[in-house]
């Protein structure tokens, strides 16, 4: 299959960025979308151009890294996928494809395609954790969990802090990610003790940090990789009242 | 002069060295850690639950990570599982047990004193992690859930559907952004560690690049932990992640660290099988899938011609003509083997020529039989997640035909030579997790990678570096204008400048291409004598190729990833051909090492007791000279060493 790329170019946080244009050919129906753009870079360094820089890691859809913008759409045109589970059988032979970075405030722009996405370990160091010391906590078996609960917990904790959520949200808003964290925890007896305290700092960080408001458009459980739902939403909305009738 | 290997373990009963040793060694007061410095490089399970813990105790912490985050160390991608000895099963698990198997499952080439240990302290493990608010799947009456894995006969593994080292991670994450928050911690994320930094023989601080200015930086501490992970990524391809490296532990190897059975390397046997030759990485599936799948292929040869043409379906094979291999080479164990029998044998059967798809190296994970017995929704609840990612990969729908699957490099059970304490060769330097040798002997089981890394980080670590530090109390504060960071700053930057300065015709990635065919073929799933004496040659020889010939595109004081790899590659080159000279001296099969001149009648590993019950150390004597090896005997006080036996 032959591709056109539009991709972001973009030398340094403080450059201004511009599309540039290039061709690959010859790439197999089974080449994932990452190491299409590894076959491109590969070909740019032979022409002794600067490949192109991209976050991305596992190739697993697990580690987060992998950040960008797929023809206007975070992630690319897979529901439920990262940008590393996207395989070129999804494109038609020929397409143009437009490459973007995350687009969002609180994200600025590195090189290229990468973004700085520390605000969101910002917003987890604000209270995203159970305060227990090592060594000291019960046996595992001491609290028994409803199964529901415990599912429900793993629902919300799968989320891969990619970004996906702040970079969709047309008032970029990082509610989502906060969301699955505070939710998380809430639904387990062990992270009870906390909740309140926790889903105030971390929506505090969150706003301090420049991060837009929520106004439940849904776009970011939509494109989240992990099917994230709106629902941890509306249960941080309930911690996050609950906490303040008890100021 | 060859290393000195004391590996300091403790005198007594098995199951007491541990806590003996814990009373013997010596504590840091509140106020004495203060004043201490401790650098931890890698934010996997082991670094970031022992940033954690000794951050928790007082200690001033520094973490680096490679990545943008220190959520996403490649601990993250572990799927199936952790064990740990709880018999909350009631199936006669015990400590001993979860010791037994693991040093059985390394084929008798692990410290006995360290596995047990580490089995001792899973239990633990687990208790922190759900006390950490780690999502662990239930039964319906609220207790935690298990499932098998390889090499065992009990149910012990506890599991986050699959993502379980996703959540353990999560939670050692969570952890540590508690102490970064409380400052005891503080995290350098995109910082790479390019040197360690050693004076009158203790280590004393790292050299680091920024990976966002490409600036080289300078900390001191009074002990560094190397917690980097496996070097895998030796092999081009292979299930780590892209960025998985052994510089950190080579740089340690370089400056007088021993390496310990480098050519110690796990290939998983359930991998996707690779489709070509553009492919930049191979994608895992879960073993947990064998705990429910069955692995076949054909019987007859002209199935196989049938169903690689596209003639046949793999449905289309009548149960009798099917060949369930580990079913019916190993009864007792049946799917379940342990990772390096169940890879072998796959190969086996697909060099003689029953591999079913175009290039012959794959082999069925077959799930019509759980799937009539259980139904299809029962399946998916247990392995959705993973059945979804296999189609999208492959676009075939595994609920209505089989999985191909195929062995790919997964692990390195060797690593940085570490005492019971684990403190390297080199005073006041420490190695954690799959970058230290340990606890795996030749071959690690299922679900014990995570167990080993929390293991370290969180329960033994913490311990063992106060009675190094104890002796540090009257140090003051690591200076960084000493010559020692002088001259390691400047063999970095002159590494650097002469990696950009060659400009020659390869890319790093078409060098490294070569380097992971050399490996796969002659230090892979089956080696020779012959074939590690070609690849120590042939990576001589690529090894200059590289220093003639790499084009690295970029500038230094910039965000330039091409150079990123260039420096990883320039250790893999030595560590490649230190692999196949550890694995030429090895003249026994044992555990992923199989030697084919060492096999028993039936093709299984031979291993040579008499000869080879040692740890290999390797200790650096230059680029292209041949490096020492000095033997750390293995001494089997409690367990006798036996053919490993998973038939009957």
């Amino acid at each position: 299959m032959n591709f056109t790329l539009k991709i972001w170019r973009q030398k340094d946080a403080k450059s201004k960025g511009a599309f540039e244009t290039y061709k690959v050919e010859n790439i197999s129906a089974d080449t994932s979308f990452l190491e299409m753009l590894d076959i491109l870079n590969n070909d740019l360094v032979h022409q002794g151009k600067e490949p192109v820089a991209f976050d991305h890691d596992c190739r697993e859809g697990i580690c987060g890294m992998c950040s960008l913008h797929i023809d206007g759409q975070a992630h690319g045109p897979s529901k439920g996928a990262t940008t590393c589970q996207i395989y070129m059988r999804k494109f038609k032979d020929g397409a143009t494809i437009t490459i973007e970075p995350w687009r969002s405030a609180a994200f600025p722009v590195i090189k290229d395609l990468v973004v700085n996405r520390s605000a969101y370990d910002q917003i987890l160091q604000a209270g995203g954790f159970i305060s227990v010391r090592t060594n000291s906590v019960p046996d595992a078996n001491a609290i028994p969990i409803p199964k529901k609960d415990a599912d429900e917990s793993m629902d919300a904790a799968a989320c891969i802090g990619c970004g996906a959520c702040a970079a969709t949200c047309k008032n970029g808003s990082a509610m989502l990610f906060v969301a699955a964290r505070v939710s998380s925890l809430a639904k387990l007896p062990q992270g009870r003790v906390e909740a309140t305290r926790r889903a105030k700092a971390m929506v505090a960080k969150m706003d301090e940090l420049g991060f837009g408001n929520c106004t439940n458009t849904g776009a970011c459980q939509a494109e989240c990789p992990k099917q994230i739902s709106i629902t941890h939403i509306a249960r941080l909305n309930r911690e996050f009242l609950s906490a303040k009738f008890k100021d | 002069m060859a290393l000195k290997l004391d590996a300091k373990i403790p005198a007594g009963p098995l199951a007491e060295k541990w806590s003996n040793h814990k009373a013997a060694i010596k504590v840091v007061s509140p106020a004495n850690k203060r004043k201490l410095d401790i650098i931890i490089v890698g934010t996997g399970l082991g670094g970031a639950s022992a940033a954690a813990s000794l951050g928790e105790l007082g200690y001033n912490v520094k973490v680096f990570c490679i990545q943008d985050s220190p959520r996403r160390a490649h601990s993250i991608a572990a799927q199936g599982g952790i064990n740990a000895a709880k018999n909350y099963q009631n199936d006669n698990d015990s400590v001993y047990r979860l010791f037994y198997d693991t040093i059985k499952g390394g084929d008798y080439r692990a410290r006995e004193a360290n596995v047990y240990r580490l089995a001792e302290v899973s239990n633990l493990i687990i208790d922190q992690c759900v006390a950490q608010g780690v999502p662990f799947a239930r039964e319906y009456g609220g207790l935690l859930a298990n499932r098998s894995f390889g090499g065992a006969q009990v149910s012990r593994t506890f599991y986050a559907r699959g993502q379980t080292g996703q959540q353990l991670l999560l939670g050692a994450y969570a952890a540590l952004n508690k102490e970064i928050a409380a400052g005891s911690v503080k995290s350098y994320p995109r910082h790479e560690m390019l040197d360690i930094v050693i004076e009158d023989g203790e280590a004393r601080g790292i050299i680091a690049r920024n990976l966002v200015t490409g600036e080289i930086e300078r900390h001191g501490a009074h002990a560094v932990v190397i917690a980097t992970g496996g070097y895998g990524n030796v092999f081009f391809l292979s299930t780590n992640a892209m960025a998985s490296n052994g510089s950190a532990a080579f740089q340690c190897y370089r400056k007088g660290a021993g390496f310990a059975n480098p050519c110690f390397t796990q290939i998983h046997p359930t991998c996707i099988p690779v489709h070509g030759d553009q492919q930049s990485k191979l994608t895992l599936m879960s073993e947990s899938l064998r705990n429910d799948g069955r692995i076949w292929v054909p019987k007859k040869l002209e199935d196989v011609k049938a169903i690689r043409s596209g003639a046949k379906k793999p449905s289309d094979i009548a149960e009798e003509d099917r060949d369930y291999y580990l079913e019916r080479r190993y009864p007792a164990f049946g799917n379940l083997v342990p990772r390096d029998v169940a890879s072998r044998a796959a190969k086996e059967r697909c060099d003689a020529g029953y591999g079913v798809n175009e290039t012959g190296l794959a082999v069925f994970l077959d799930f019509k039989t759980a799937i009539e017995r259980l139904g299809k929704e029962t399946i998916k609840q247990r392995y959705g997640n993973l059945f979804d990612m296999y189609e999208e990969i492959t676009d075939v729908n595994p609920y209505e035909q089989p999985m191909q699957i195929f062995p790919a490099v997964h692990y390195t059970m060797g690593g940085i030579w570490v005492d019971y304490n684990l403190m390297t060769t080199i005073p006041g330097l420490y190695a954690i997790g799959e970058a230290n040798f340990s606890d795996h002997g030749a071959n690690r089981l299922g679900a014990s990678a995570l167990m080993q890394g929390l293991a370290d980080g969180y329960f033994v670590l913490p311990y063992t570096i106060g009675d190094y530090l104890s002796h540090k109390i009257q140090a003051p504060k690591v200076k960084t204008d000493t010559k020692a960071f002088d001259e390691a700053e400047k063999g970095v930057r002159e590494k650097i400048a002469r990696l950009l300065s060659i400009n020659g015709k390869q890319s790093v990635d078409d060098i490294h291409k070569k380097l992971g065919h050399i490996m796969w073929e002659n230090v892979g799933m089956a080696r020779t004598k012959e074939s590690l004496q070609k690849a120590i040659t042939e990576i001589q020889a690529l090894r200059k190729e590289f220093w003639k010939d790499v084009k690295v595109v970029g500038r230094e004081n910039d965000f330039n990833v091409e150079l990123e790899k260039a420096l990883r590659l320039a250790d893999f080159l030595e560590l490649g051909e230190l692999m196949a000279r550890d694995a030429l001296l090895r003249e026994e099969s044992c555990g992923g090492h199989f030697r084919s001149e060492h096999q028993t009648e039936e093709g299984e590993a031979k291993r040579d007791d008499e000869n080879f019950a040692y740890a290999a150390v390797w200790e650096y004597k230059g680029m292209d000279q041949v490096p020492e090896m000095t033997k750390e005997p293995l001494n089997f006080e409690f367990v006798h060493p036996a053919q490993r036996n998973y038939k009957d």
